[in-house]
């Protein structure tokens, strides 16, 4: 999709040198709106449905309550599909004159796109906006805690498929040690332990002895899947008691949770929650502005440089994994000591290649990562809320979103998939 | 979209190099790699003296690990195996609750829990060696019983091994084939649909079943393959997410009426196969050994002729040992890759079809698939992606799940025990220091203790003669 057009070069004789100039114009951002596009004008225009789509837009404690959208769902779809289309035409012409577009062009055009498909999936129907901002919020949890432990470890030059396996892994611990101590925060810590011990194994493997990451990752996601297999059908079915834990206390945050809309999904939540509120910025600041991150980036950029001036690149891949491994624990906690309440057969269920997703769409950055994985927490959430009211759209389907987002990501077709130039190479010293 | 030139459609080194995870040939300069076989391809040597070998591994990670798995000898399979034995003989001892009971009092009477540990442990391995090799325990009930512990292993190691071939060629090319559990999954469902929907006579409509159930998963296999040659994409991502996408399709599928769900239930089930369409028993009843395992053996027998026989396999090989290479000879890499991941989806396919019409014949659901697609890196890694190797490889994985089930139901040990000993398996068999380590055996190119010593002294006597000088 990619077309070059060099400058011609005049074989000038002695008078000026024209520097040859390379011109590659980018047309499958443009092709992608313009498919998206297309799928909306038959969704929305050509299979539009009739009636009125409701969108709740007000909760209980709000300071003031917004009154209930009322949209007609035959015109929402037409003001949708012109704009997404004016969108397109933007793209496509930004693309021929080789302009660059910022971030608000996808951004944009995947809120007109998701309000359009709102509006025609909830025809004759009413759908619940705080609610599902809630539910997005709640399943974005692990996604988010995994995606960066993902970025962090391959920002430090080593694969991490074993992000299942990390999110497991926590999940398992955080229930039975926060069953057995009777503390819900030792249960967190036991979990962020149990992570990094993971995280280790696929540090020393990958750093150590060199094992291709990904068979490591790949045999790592099948072992904590058996090992907790086996513990919970061993020891968790004889004794409950070991798999009860207490869950989490909700913490309101007065006035905060009063927001209208965002409020009760964002400021209603468990310490986890908050907590993640602050370690992503964290690790957003601490990877660009700091000592520990400009290293970080180098060790998986280019391990030589880096350990030319000085950096013991395998200790640092190997401490780096292992916080990787500590965030994702987090996420693995999320899942019995917050969301569940026990322990089950693998209950994370394939998350963890959701949040490996999430790093790639999200590009290796920890923001971009975040919102990828709300993305594809905010399909799944409105996968459940449409199930509810009687989805036109198979829920199959939306479940298979975010891997076809991904899958599209990594051709190229949405955005830039670049890793860190050093991830999944093991580093010998010469 | 930056105008980045690392972008898509540069003839050789782009493609290749920006991608997650590395590959054989992801290195910056063209590699030189040792053949995992190593005489095939005599290496062309680049840096003098005994640097070369470092080099070498330095650029290519992929290239080491084959190596490492494939140079791995007999002995360190049976020392991996032997050691991951012994790792899930303590968890087992560990869960054992007469082996908790006797630990509370350890001290007293240490004899009573070693006693409890050593019942727990040879229980258990005892019931998988009975439930997958030969059932010792009632001679007396006829030699058909004695041996139908065997014919249960080579049943499970049928769809093992075909799909171990399925990830073994894929290495060969230098791609790594996670996409199994999607391809086995779009098999089953093609072959399943052949075969409740058509009339056919009998050994033709269940040949036609599979046929159509491997060419579905060539093409599923071969998606992934086109993403990657045209656009760069990393197949480990490409394989991941195409399962994830296969198995909804096929979920919806199942739960659509008048597409491959039951028209007698209201579960997302297939309708039960007709007899013309399931593959019989090789010995009858009670043997439930079935003629997949013939084209079980018959795959691999192709699969070693197709690897190294063939001029195609030798394009793949050209390619799995270094794509530029390959390349500069005038082979069309884009198309091995496809072809490549055609191939993988294809003996995948043949393990889901064998599930459809052999393992699982009265209706297939999404978990069809029963994590063989998985289990088939693990056969591969183990046989060392050779076609033979993972013939072997799939007969012991199929021993220990054939014993597995004898070892859950006689001696209360969860079935999920095999999963982490094969992990285990697998980790040590990737990592031969580590063995080497565990057992004391001398590292190979690493001196002793005492010949480092000695260097050292020869190396400060001389620094002191130069500074004397």
């Amino acid at each position: 999709m990619t077309t070059q057009q060099p400058a011609e070069v005049q074989p000038a004789a002695d008078e000026r040198i024209e520097l040859e100039r390379a011109v590659v114009k980018h047309w499958k951002a443009p092709i992608s709106y313009a498919v998206l596009t297309a799928v909306s004008f038959i969704l929305m225009v050509l299979l539009a449905r009739d009636g009125l789509a409701r969108l709740r837009l007000a909760s209980g404690g709000d300071f003031f309550q917004i009154p209930d959208a009322l949209l007609p769902v035959r015109a929402t779809g037409v003001v949708v599909v012109v704009l997404l289309a004016l969108l397109t035409a933007f793209s496509f012409w930004a693309a021929a004159t080789v302009r660059k577009v910022g971030a608000w062009l996808p951004v944009v055009f995947g809120i007109v796109f998701v309000v359009g498909f709102l509006v025609w999936a909830g025809a004759g129907a009413m759908i619940p906006i705080p609610g599902l901002l809630f539910a997005t919020v709640g399943l974005s949890v692990p996604l988010i805690f995994g995606a960066m432990g993902g970025v962090i470890s391959e920002r430090a030059g080593v694969v991490n498929i074993a992000i299942e396996a990390q999110l497991l892994g926590g999940a398992f611990t955080g229930a039975v040690v926060a069953s057995a101590t009777g503390s819900t925060i030792v249960g967190v810590f036991a979990a962020m332990v149990a992570s990094v011990l993971v995280s280790m194994v696929l540090a020393v493997f990958a750093i150590r002895y060199f094992v291709e990451q990904i068979i490591v990752g790949v045999v790592l996601n099948v072992l904590i899947a058996g090992l907790t297999n086996f513990f919970y059908s061993s020891v968790l079915t004889d004794n409950p008691a070991l798999n009860s834990p207490d869950r989490l206390p909700r913490l309101n945050i007065p006035l905060l949770e009063n927001i209208p809309l965002i409020g009760p999904a964002l400021f209603n939540q468990t310490a986890i929650v908050y907590a993640m509120y602050l370690i992503v910025p964290l690790i957003a600041w601490g990877l660009f502005k700091t000592t520990w991150g400009l290293r970080l980036r180098a060790i998986g950029e280019h391990p030589l440089a880096a350990d030319t001036v000085g950096i013991n690149v395998p200790r640092l891949r190997f401490w780096n994994v292992s916080l990787a491994g500590a965030v994702a624990g987090l996420g693995g906690a999320y899942f019995t000591l917050d969301s569940n309440g026990a322990f089950t057969r693998e209950m994370t269920a394939g998350l963890g290649y959701i949040a490996l997703a999430a790093v790639i769409f999200g590009q290796w950055h920890p923001i971009k990562a975040t919102a990828a994985a709300l993305l594809f927490g905010f399909a799944s959430a409105l996968q459940q809320t449409l199930g509810a009211i009687g989805s036109p759209v198979p829920s199959e389907f939306m479940l298979m979103l975010p891997y076809v987002i991904t899958i599209l990501a990594v051709a190229g077709f949405i955005g830039q998939s670049r890793p860190p130039a050093a991830s999944g190479k093991p580093y010998r010293k010469q | 979209m930056n105008d980045t030139p690392r972008d898509a459609d540069d003839p050789i080194e782009p493609v290749e190099r920006d991608r997650p995870g590395g590959s054989p040939d992801s290195g910056e300069q063209p590699t030189v790699v040792h053949a995992p076989q190593a005489t095939a391809v005599t290496p062309v040597a680049t840096a003098p003296g005994a640097t070369d070998d470092r080099t070498v591994e330095d650029d290519d990670p992929w290239g080491s690990a084959f190596r490492r798995i494939m140079g791995g000898n007999l002995v360190m399979a049976l020392l991996a195996i032997f050691a991951s034995l012994v790792v899930g003989g303590i968890l087992i001892a560990a869960t054992d609750e007469r082996v908790q009971a006797a630990s509370g009092y350890f001290f007293a009477r240490p004899g009573d829990m070693l006693g409890a540990i050593w019942d727990a442990v040879f229980g258990a391995y005892s019931a998988l060696f009975q439930g997958s090799i030969l059932n010792f325990s009632r001679p007396e009930a006829g030699f058909a019983t004695m041996i139908k512990p065997l014919t249960d292993t080579l049943n499970f190691a049928t769809p093992l091994i075909a799909a171990g071939l399925g990830v073994a060629i894929a290495f060969r090319v230098g791609l790594f084939n996670i996409g199994g559990r999607g391809q086995m999954l779009w098999a089953a469902a093609a072959a399943g649909w052949v075969g409740f929907s058509f009339q056919l006579p009998p050994v033709l409509h269940v040949l036609v079943a599979i046929a159509v159930g491997i060419v579905a998963g060539a093409i599923w296999g071969a998606v992934a393959g086109a993403l990657k040659a045209f656009t760069g994409a990393h197949e480990v991502i490409v394989t991941i997410m195409l399962n994830f996408v296969a198995l909804w399709f096929i979920t919806w599928m199942l739960r659509t009426p008048g597409l491959l769900q039951n028209p007698a239930s209201n579960n997302p089930i297939s309708p039960p196969m007709p007899d013309s369409a399931t593959l019989p028993s090789i010995f009858g009843p009670p043997f439930i050994l079935h003629w997949g395992f013939v084209l079980s053996v018959a795959a691999v027998i192709f699969c070693s002729w197709l690897i190294n026989r063939s001029s195609l396999g030798f394009q793949f090989r050209a390619v799995g040992y270094n794509k530029s290479a390959a390349l500069n000879a005038g082979m069309d890499v884009k198309r091995l890759t496809v072809l490549a991941m055609a191939f993988a989806g294809g003996f995948m396919g043949l393990a889901g079809a064998q599930q459809v019409t052999g393992a699982v014949t009265t209706g297939f659901t999404s978990g069809i698939d029963a994590g063989i697609g998985f289990d088939g890196i693990t056969v591969a890694l183990l046989g060392g992606s050779t076609p033979w190797g993972t013939f072997f490889a799939g007969l012991l994985f199929g021993a220990f799940k054939a014993g597995g089930f004898r070892m859950q139901a006689a001696e209360g040990v969860p079935i999920d025990i095999i999963l982490v000993v094969q992990s285990f398996i697998v980790l040590f068999i990737a990592a031969p220091p580590l063995v080497r380590a565990m057992f004391g055996l001398p590292q190979p190119g690493k001196k002793s203790r005492r010949q480092r010593r000695d260097e050292a002294a020869l190396k400060a006597m001389t620094q002191q003669k130069g500074a004397q000088s």
